[in-house]
């Protein structure tokens, strides 16, 4: 509707999304025309309804490429309280054993003497702050909803989402046109699975040499605990039960400051039991004695999800694209090895940037491809940092957790992942559901409302909301296949990996139908990952909805 | 005609508070922060007087953090002309409130007031009120409909059971409510805009207001959680008897 009356702006640079990887790219970016002396306009777009309400991380963070970027972070009072003190891994046997492992067995990679426990939303609030100073045009509650092209082909900026538009497409009262930012390049940092980022990859076949992406569905929650309990600096690493049956993943307890831990459970979307339910994998794992010590007598503050992109080095696509780049994310930089996707998601936006700032120095009018990008991150730490890590994720789902495990023990600790092999692994996540009927049920307990809960008083503590009258933005395209294939052969299982409980089956006299509460929806990108039929499009709803994380 | 709007920094309608584990205050660290809903409503009335040709200028206040110019950029972006902030770190207080009101209606010489009937946080619904009284102003409030014409204001209030029509002469304090109108969304070229536009601090001090609290909390504690379900009973005998043992209500 009404494109004829959208009005448009000119940047040098549009940024889409204001994470790590994007607010990196903004300072870097006016750091640099700062010591040149050049003008430069750069504005970064958000669809959250403020900078941080759509972070969702662990968060250790390695401050490696944050030294690079404020190497006087400290002074400038960044967010980092709370360095890691003491590293645990932990092996559940079963819903009460725990075996920890020495610390000579645990891959390198998950060692984390000299970082900081930190709360990424917080930690991207303090850089937009920074970015501010700097000069950057923050732009918080508005969606980028389309990706502009130039006549040539070439990417041309994007296009805010229309506001105040009703469920049934026409336009209300308080109907805003979208508006067009106009630019010379456009960098994507949308995060895992970016919605403009799937239509990029597609029209510039950007992951035509790469192996499949793969996925993890995190789930988190943040929690007061009694000031005797919390220990400020210890992480928790672990895997095993609840999961069993092929399905892999891994869970977190960090305790962070002011008398708070975070705890969460990362389950791999490779798994093949559509009964599966990663939301009740996470409520009866906190029972476990190894994270309930901790919890009980503590109170639950705040809930949340996110998918992680963790396919690595060998997953990841072509970055650059005529007029634009990928950082972050949204082209799959984080290191499974270690499970931080932060300090590289960064280092990408500081090479992007580099690669940016050159051009534009040199006098380039823009939309062209900016392969300098890629050699610089060939030439970087960053590239050497995935490159070593490429065969973790491969091992662990090709061998299994135990197998797996020792290969990367072996790989990581004995060779620094020079092994000459590279393990792949290349079917979809969403291709390896099995049929409901030849996998066993899952009955999950019932939530105690003590240390487990239900998904609807979950979803409250996201403090999620979206404008009820939208158009909903979880898109079927075509609407008949939840009930007639999802539903016989996987039991519909959007059911239950929803991390919200957006999907419903609802039995009417008519029939049963699928129900989309889209209003509780986390922007955590499952269904759009998970659907076996890839029927589910998600895309941007009205600028400023989705969650309100606090420090998450 | 000048206009004044008191806009408030408040928590986030759709962010969920909780209690300080040491029930002193309500938690605040890490959350969202807005605009006061009810402060968005008279903002946006004050600009369309304006855009009506009615209003001169719009001045929008607040009293508050150093952040709060983050909600009175807010206010700017959808039209207000200036802005002036009155650092307190504090909890403010309706009195206080409206006295600094007061003294800022007399250095701008405003001719009409315009607050939020109550802010979302301490729901109060106090301000506007004492602040008539101050100035000895007529006062409108809980407006669901506006009207300014020939030095008259015409405001709708809604009240238990019905609607009331009263005419105030200006000067006037009036309050708004929620059905007044729908704030228009900010655009982005009148954000970027709003950034340009003046934003003034003015100290209590100066203002001759003395802010510190006359309040004192005693204590916060969260809403009782209600239990899950009711429960069935058979027969008459048997509910009578759960509301006298169970419920002790008879
Ligand atoms: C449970 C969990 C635990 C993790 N633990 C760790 C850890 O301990 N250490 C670590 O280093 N990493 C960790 N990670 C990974 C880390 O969080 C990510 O790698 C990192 O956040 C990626 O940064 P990004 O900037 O690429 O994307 P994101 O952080 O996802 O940010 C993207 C931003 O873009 C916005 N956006 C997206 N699309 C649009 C659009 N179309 N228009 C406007 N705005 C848009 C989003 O709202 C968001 O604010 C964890 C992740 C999860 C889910
Ligand atoms: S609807 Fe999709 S994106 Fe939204 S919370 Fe559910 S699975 Fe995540």
């Amino acid at each position: 509707m009404s494109q004829t009356a959208r009005e448009s702006m000119e940047f040098d640079v549009v940024i889409v999304g204001a994470g790590p990887a994007g607010l990196s790219a903004a300072c870097k970016l006016m750091q640099q025309a700062e010591a040149a002396g050049q003008e430069l306009s750069v504005c970064v777009v958000e669809k959250g309804s403020e900078v941080g309400a759509h972070i969702l991380s662990g968060a250790i963070l390695e401050t490696r490429a944050l030294d690079e970027l404020f190497p006087d972070w400290a002074e400038r009072g960044a967010p980092l309280n709370t360095p890691v003190t003491q590293d645990q891994i932990l092996l559940l046997h079963n819903q009460q054993r725990a075996l920890k492992l020495p610390n000579w067995m645990v891959p390198k990679t998950l060692h984390n003497e000299g970082n900081y426990i930190i709360s990424l939303g917080n930690l991207c609030r303090w850089l937009a702050e920074q970015a501010e100073a700097l000069g950057v045009e923050i732009f918080p509650g508005f969606a980028a909803s389309e990706v502009l092209y130039r006549e040539d082909g070439s990417v041309k900026g994007i296009a805010t989402g229309d506001m105040g538009v009703g469920r049934n497409g026409e336009a209300n009262d308080s109907y805003m046109p979208g508006m067009e930012l106009h630019t010379k390049y456009t960098l994507f940092a949308e995060g895992c699975r970016g919605h403009l980022g799937k239509e990029l990859y597609q029209r510039f076949a950007l992951d035509r040499d790469a192996d499949c992406q793969h996925y993890g569905l995190g789930i988190k929650e943040l929690w007061d605990i009694e000031p005797s309990k919390h220990s400020p600096g210890l992480v928790l690493h672990g895997t095993g039960w609840p999961l069993s049956d092929g399905t892999s993943g891994g869970f977190f307890l960090y305790h962070g400051d002011n008398n708070q831990v975070v705890a969460g459970l990362i389950v791999d979307l490779n798994y093949s039991n559509p009964h599966l339910s990663p939301f009740d994998e996470f409520q009866r794992l906190k029972h476990h004695p190894a994270l309930a010590q901790y919890l009980e007598g503590g109170k639950r503050v705040a809930y949340g999800a996110r998918a992680i992109a963790k396919g690595g080095f060998n997953a990841l696509p072509k970055m650059t694209f005529p007029g634009g780049l990928l950082i972050g994310c949204n082209a799959g930089t984080l290191n499974f090895a270690k499970i931080k996707g932060t300090h590289t998601a960064m280092k990408s936006g500081l090479l992007a940037a580099e690669a940016v700032f050159e051009a534009l120095r040199q006098g380039d009018s823009g939309g062209n491809e900016l392969l300098a990008y890629s050699e610089r991150f060939k030439a970087s730490w960053l590239y050497e940092e995935l490159h070593s890590s490429r065969n973790f994720g491969p091992a662990l789902h090709k061998f299994g957790q135990v197998l797996g495990g020792a290969f990367n023990f072996i790989d990581q600790n004995l060779f620094g992942g020079k092994l000459p092999i590279r393990l792949r692994d290349n079917v979809p996540d969403h291709a390896q559901m099995k049929q409901a009927a030849l996998c066993p049920r899952i009955v999950y307990p019932k939530p105690d409302g003590v240390l487990s809960f239900d998904k609807l008083s979950s979803v409250f503590l996201s403090n999620t909301n979206h404008v009820e009258d939208q158009p909903c933005h979880l898109q079927l395209l075509d609407p008949d296949v939840p009930m007639q294939h999802n539903l016989p052969r996987f039991h519909e299982p959007a059911q239950r990996y929803c991390p919200a409980g957006v999907y419903e089956v609802i039995q009417e006299e008519a029939g049963k139908r699928l129900q989309i509460n889209a209003q509780n929806c986390l922007h955590c990108k499952t269904c759009d990952i998970k659907d076996p039929a890839q029927n589910i499009r998600w895309i941007a709803p009205e600028g400023g909805g989705g969650p309100s994380y606090p420090n998450m | 005609m000048k206009i004044l709007v008191g806009v408030k920094r408040v928590v986030d309608h759709n962010v969920k508070v909780r209690v300080k584990a040491d029930g002193s205050a309500v938690d605040l660290d890490n959350l969202k922060m807005a605009i006061n809903p009810f402060d968005e409503i008279a903002v946006e009335a004050a600009v369309r007087l304006k855009e009506a040709g009615i209003a001169s200028e719009v001045v929008v206040v607040s009293i508050g953090p150093e952040k709060a110019q983050d909600t009175l950029r807010q206010a700017l972006a959808m039209g207000a002309d200036r802005a002036i902030l009155v650092p307190y770190a504090g909890l403010s207080e309706p009195l206080a409130v409206a006295k600094t009101l007061k003294a800022l209606v007399a250095k701008e010489a405003a001719q009409l007031v315009m607050l939020g009937k109550q802010a979302i946080d301490d729901d109060c619904n106090q301000t506007g009120q004492m602040l008539a009284a101050l100035l000895d102003w007529p006062q409108g409030t809980f407006a669901s409909e506006l009207k300014v014409a020939d030095g008259q204001v015409e405001v709708v209030r809604e009240i238990d059971g019905g609607l009331e029509t009263i005419a105030l002469a200006l000067p006037a304090v009036v309050s708004v409510d929620l059905r007044l109108n729908e704030p228009r969304f900010a655009s982005l070229p009148s954000i970027m805009k709003a950034k340009k536009k003046p934003l003034e601090q003015v100290t209590a001090e100066e203002l001759g207001v003395d802010l510190s609290p006359r309040l004192e909390l005693l204590s916060a504690v969260e809403p009782p959680v209600r239990q899950a379900g009711g429960v069935l009973v058979a027969t008459a005998a048997e509910l009578v008897a759960k509301l006298k043992t169970e419920a002790a209500v008879l």
